[in-house]
């Protein structure tokens, strides 16, 4: 839906994954210029009916942008810049719980770490 | 349970909340909120900068300082954004305190902010706070307006500020205000012509404009600005279509939007896309200052809340200013100089400089401010909303995108009892995800005003609760242990709730 | 001032979940109702409601109330369906059992007490709750994994859960689908009582006349309750609750703290505060909230939390509810309580018929508000 300009790049070229391609992104640019500029649309489909939905204000207000970033669920794509290695997937419906079968992101050491009283190794972007 | 000031710091290294104290922290870095911190530190305050965003700038210099360093890029979006450079370089040589990827989540009224960082909340105890929380597109609601590829102006915008990119194929823009010309004449610029513009706001909204223009003209920069944006874009071949209502966004058999229908003089029009990019203005956002309980108040000409503010842009809440679009809109310019007046206030109130002291420094400013504010009534009834783009009439059309609430569920709510916002939203679950009623908001009151035929002040508003955004409920525990270990007291575990 | 007298067979001052229960009651038995509300922003304490439908903690030392929350459970199944019928909107009411998890040794020999209580003071066979300990729970609920400090559970198969908001809106659908008149932005002012029996209430602009007044108007009520010689001896308690963004189900039962709702989100709560009509909410008490469900089941540290608030739980001295009929002006009812999602089936179909025979019957005794002025001589 987008393409860049090529003399106004946000960084370096840095390798990540989006939507289970490799490629090559400037790295500092948000995950959801990354995944519009990439074809990723829709970015996500919604947790009430399944409809799908691709990024809307791009300013962190409206929530449309949500995606799975480095196994993190929901996260605001566009409050995430990108770094080298980065995973980028669609955000499908509802989020599971890290225990439920089928949950793609292992979180079960950081988790166990709130419930003895020291808290959870947080997201990158507690915003998302 | 939790220290307040004076009562001494946490100091446990990797548990502790940490708790901070400034005699002034102002909440966004854009024109206003720059201008004030600079201000501030002028003055001797101690100063905190927040802001959500990885860079100083807000959303009208979205990106500046990384924008400076691309000539050719910088050049391309013109003479109004470079001007924000100036104010992120003072901003930087200030001294204040400046944190980025910081989101203020809850804000109480004895000045405590809560503030998420990189996956930590803290607390921050401010003298004087000043919310620079700056502008929102107003939502759009037309049928369709939720497809893939169906974005705001201003989402483009920030795309070609932040990241260089440009929509890649044939690009409709459509909607009322001067961020449209703007956006256009900038893509065209750097090469990526829309395909057409079509224009919303009501033909007779000249009649209600013309009385403004002598005062709008005493200030002529502003208005040859625009006359230079349509210059370019009638320069490019860009067509513009005037009159359209009854907008549609129409989906392709992908699921993305495929074309935009709309109404114009008695026919019905259909121009292919690939994305449509939707604008009706911008309106204030205020979510942090309703939280807090601001007092606001209803402006007919500019169809927004708006809180109320003295003339040192304190809000109805004792050491709370807000400055800036977020007070009303008045554009980047006034934004910078409202910033100035708010630091002096904080200033005067903190008892840094004497009334007659703030009363003399703001004589500059407020000047400045009265003549940028000269051209904005012409503006605000030039583009003046249509109200069939801001109020849907098709039973089916999403009010809420998060929980997908219809029209028809809103106008059921309202024949099912519910007088306002709050009880629709308990009704309907309307602006109970996470965008907290910022998608949905203004198009609830307006809907309900008209179906009740009750001007929007006396529908209201939506109460708006904490956390402004979602936080992971780790991050909250965390503080709660940090604080006060394992205190259970106020939790009710001896029965079970309510039920 | 003569204003047109709005006249039907009853008028029910709240429109809550408690008022709204006993309107549709009453109007389905065929009464003219008139229901009056407040505006958008009352403290409708159903809009921070836990939602359960609960009896298994609920009325120890007051049988009573343990009778009542339990006739009121085992008549929701019948009511959420006339309900939907009625209103085309289902409370979401599910009946899978529930559970109150506790934290270490002291917590779960506490929790068994009370159960031991709950057992004698009810007839033989009719307590339903018993005791699980961590290894059952673990097998109970698959789905989730437990915090090291769980020790185990009480667990009743009577208790269920239902949408607070579904049930305010499905209630005012049902009242209005059974022809009640309902006036929103009508806070009632002053009640009189006409010569021939009738009560006039005046609620806002307008006048209102029924020979029956229901006073449901939870925290509200003490002005309105003096006008009628009845009293409302209630304060309100704050409690705050958290929700968290939808999920894809994995608690199906009900607990006590932490609740999953169909749509996804997970509810948690809820503090106890004395704080006047102060709604405000802070992070530092949903902050320990948050700690202790984090503790019960870690796996819920990743969520984010959407929103949290707080309401007024209506709060008699003993917490059990109040329901009264005026001696000197009869025909004049008091109906509160803090459990009004649980005792909703109970207003509607139990309370309600009593109210239209006049009078409340025997059991009902127990819940008089004459029950402070014993204590206060005691």
């Amino acid at each position: 839906m987008f393409r860049r300009l090529p003399d106004a790049a946000a960084g370096p070229l840095v390798p990540v994954t989006i939507d289970g391609q490799g490629v090559m992104v400037p790295e500092g640019e948000s995950a959801a210029a990354a995944a519009l500029a990439a074809g990723m649309v829709p970015t996500r489909t919604t947790p009430v009916s399944g409809a799908p939905r691709a990024p809307w204000c791009m300013m962190g207000v409206c929530f449309e942008c949500l995606m799975e970033i480095d196994g993190e669920p929901n996260m605001q794509g566009c409050m995430v810049p990108v770094r080298a290695g980065m995973v980028i997937r669609r955000q499908e419906g509802a989020r599971r719980l890290p225990a439920m079968p089928g949950t793609s992101h292992e979180a079960a050491g950081a988790s166990l770490g709130a419930a003895s009283g020291a808290p959870a190794a947080a997201p990158a972007n507690p915003q998302g | 349970m939790v220290s307040g000031p004076g009562e001494g710091h946490y100091a446990k290294p990797g548990l502790a909340t940490e708790e901070e104290s400034f005699d002034f922290v102002v909440v966004g870095s854009g024109p206003a909120g720059m201008a004030a911190a600079s201000e501030a530190m002028r003055r001797g305050l101690s100063t905190l900068l927040l802001d959500e965003q990885p860079a100083a700038g807000g959303q009208i210099y979205r990106g500046i300082e990384a924008a400076a360093d691309k000539p050719a890029h910088f050049a391309r979006l013109g003479a109004d954004y470079q001007h924000g450079r100036a104010l992120a370089t003072r901003l930087r040589d200030s001294g204040a305190v400046l944190r980025y990827g910081a989101f203020v989540w809850e804000i109480t009224k004895d000045r405590r902010l809560t503030v998420s960082r990189e996956g930590r909340s803290t607390l921050v105890h401010a003298g004087q706070i000043l919310l620079a929380t700056g502008a929102l597109e107003r939502p759009v609601p037309i049928p369709g307006w939720t497809l893939p590829g169906v974005m705001t102006a201003g989402a483009a915008q920030i795309l070609l500020k932040t990241a260089g990119q440009v929509p890649a194929g044939r690009a409709v823009l459509a909607g009322s205000g001067p961020l449209l010309y703007l956006l256009a004449a900038q893509l065209i610029e750097a090469g990526a012509p829309p395909v057409i513009l079509v224009e919303t706001q009501p033909a007779d909204n000249w009649m209600r404009a013309l009385p403004h223009l002598p005062r709008a003209l005493r200030n002529p920069a502003l208005l040859k600005k625009g006359l230079g944006l349509l210059k370019t874009i009638r320069g490019a071949g860009v067509s513009r279509f005037a009159g359209a209502t009854d907008l549609e966004a129409l989906a392709g058999e992908d699921g993305r939007v495929r074309a935009l229908s709309f109404m114009r003089r008695g026919r019905r029009v259909e121009v292919e896309c690939d994305l449509l990019l939707l604008h009706e203005g911008v309106i204030p956002n205020m979510n942090l200052a309703l939280a807090l309980g601001c007092a606001s108040r209803w402006s007919d000409t500019r169809l927004a809340f708006e809180p109320e503010t003295d003339e040192w842009f304190q809000s109805s809440v004792e050491g709370v200013a807000i400055a800036g679009d977020g007070a009303g809109i008045e554009g980047a310019q006034a934004a910078e100089q409202q910033g100035r007046i708010a630091a002096l206030g904080a200033a005067m109130r903190l008892g840094r400089i004497t009334r007659a002291e703030a009363e003399a420094e703001a004589v500059p400013p407020r000047e400045a401010l009265a003549g940028w504010r000269g051209a904005r009534p012409f503006l605000e009834a030039l583009y003046r909303p249509a109200d069939g783009q801001r109020i849907p009439s098709r039973a089916d059309v999403i009010v809420c995108r998060c929980e997908e609430v219809t029209v028809a569920d809103i106008r059921d709510a309202v024949a099912t009892g519910a007088l306002g916002p709050n009880q629709a939203k308990a009704f309907t679950r309307c602006g109970m995800g996470p965008c907290q009623g910022r998608m949905c908001g203004p198009t609830v009151t307006a809907l309900i005003g008209q179906i009740r035929g009750v001007p929007p002040e006396e529908v209201g508003y939506y109460r708006l609760r904490p956390p402004l955004k979602p936080i992971p409920l780790a991050e909250i525990a965390a503080m709660a242990v940090a604080s006060g270990g394992e205190r259970q007291d106020a939790i009710r575990d001896r029965l079970p709730g309510g039920g | 001032m003569n204003a047109s007298l709005h006249s039907s067979d009853a008028i029910v001052i709240g429109g809550g979940v408690v008022g709204g229960a006993i309107a549709y009651g009453l109007a389905k038995r065929g009464l003219s109702v008139t229901l009056l509300d407040e505006g958008d922003v009352a403290f409708r304490a159903a809009r921070a409601n836990f939602g359960l439908v609960w009896v298994h903690s609920k009325g120890p030392g007051f049988p009573a109330y343990q009778e009542w929350s339990q006739r009121s459970a085992d008549l929701w199944g019948d009511f959420a369906a006339e309900l939907t019928a009625d209103s085309g909107v289902s409370p979401h009411h599910e009946r899978r059992g529930g559970f109150h998890f506790t934290l270490g040794d002291e917590e779960f020999e506490a929790r068994a007490q009370l159960l031991r209580r709950m057992h004698n003071q009810q007839p033989p066979g009719r307590y339903a709750a018993r005791m699980v300990e961590r290894s059952e729970l673990e097998r109970m609920l698959p789905n989730i994994r437990f915090g090291p400090r769980v020790s185990g559970a009480s667990f009743s198969e009577s208790d269920g859960q239902a949408s607070p908001l579904h049930l305010l809106h499905g209630l005012m659908g049902a009242c209005q689908a059974r022809g009640v008149r309902l006036y929103g932005e009508h806070r009632a002012s002053a009640i009189t009582r006409e010569p021939g029996g009738a009560f006039i209430v005046t609620a806002g602009p307008r006048r209102f006349a029924a020979p029956k007044l229901v006073l449901a108007a939870g925290n509200g009520n003490p002005p309105l309750a003096k006008m009628v010689g009845l009293e409302a001896p209630v304060r309100p308690q704050r409690g705050q609750v958290a929700v968290t963004e939808r999920t894809e189900r994995f608690f199906h039962h009900t607990g006590s703290g932490v609740r999953q709702l169909p749509e996804g989100t997970v509810i948690l709560g809820s503090s106890e505060e004395e704080a006047g009509f102060d709604t405000s909410a802070r992070s530092d008490v949903v902050g320990q909230i948050v700690h202790r469900n984090i503790q019960v089941m870690p796996d819920l540290a990743r969520l984010r939390l959407v929103r949290f608030w707080a309401g007024l739980r209506v709060m008699t001295p003993d917490s059990f509810p109040v329901y009264n009929q005026s001696e000197t002006h009869p025909g004049a009812f008091i109906a509160t309580c803090h459990s009004g999602v649980t005792l909703a089936a109970a207003h509607a179909n139990a309370l309600a018929p009593q109210i239209i025979a006049g009078a409340l019957s025997p059991e009902m005794a127990p819940f008089t508000a004459r029950r402070f002025h014993v204590s206060k001589a005691a």
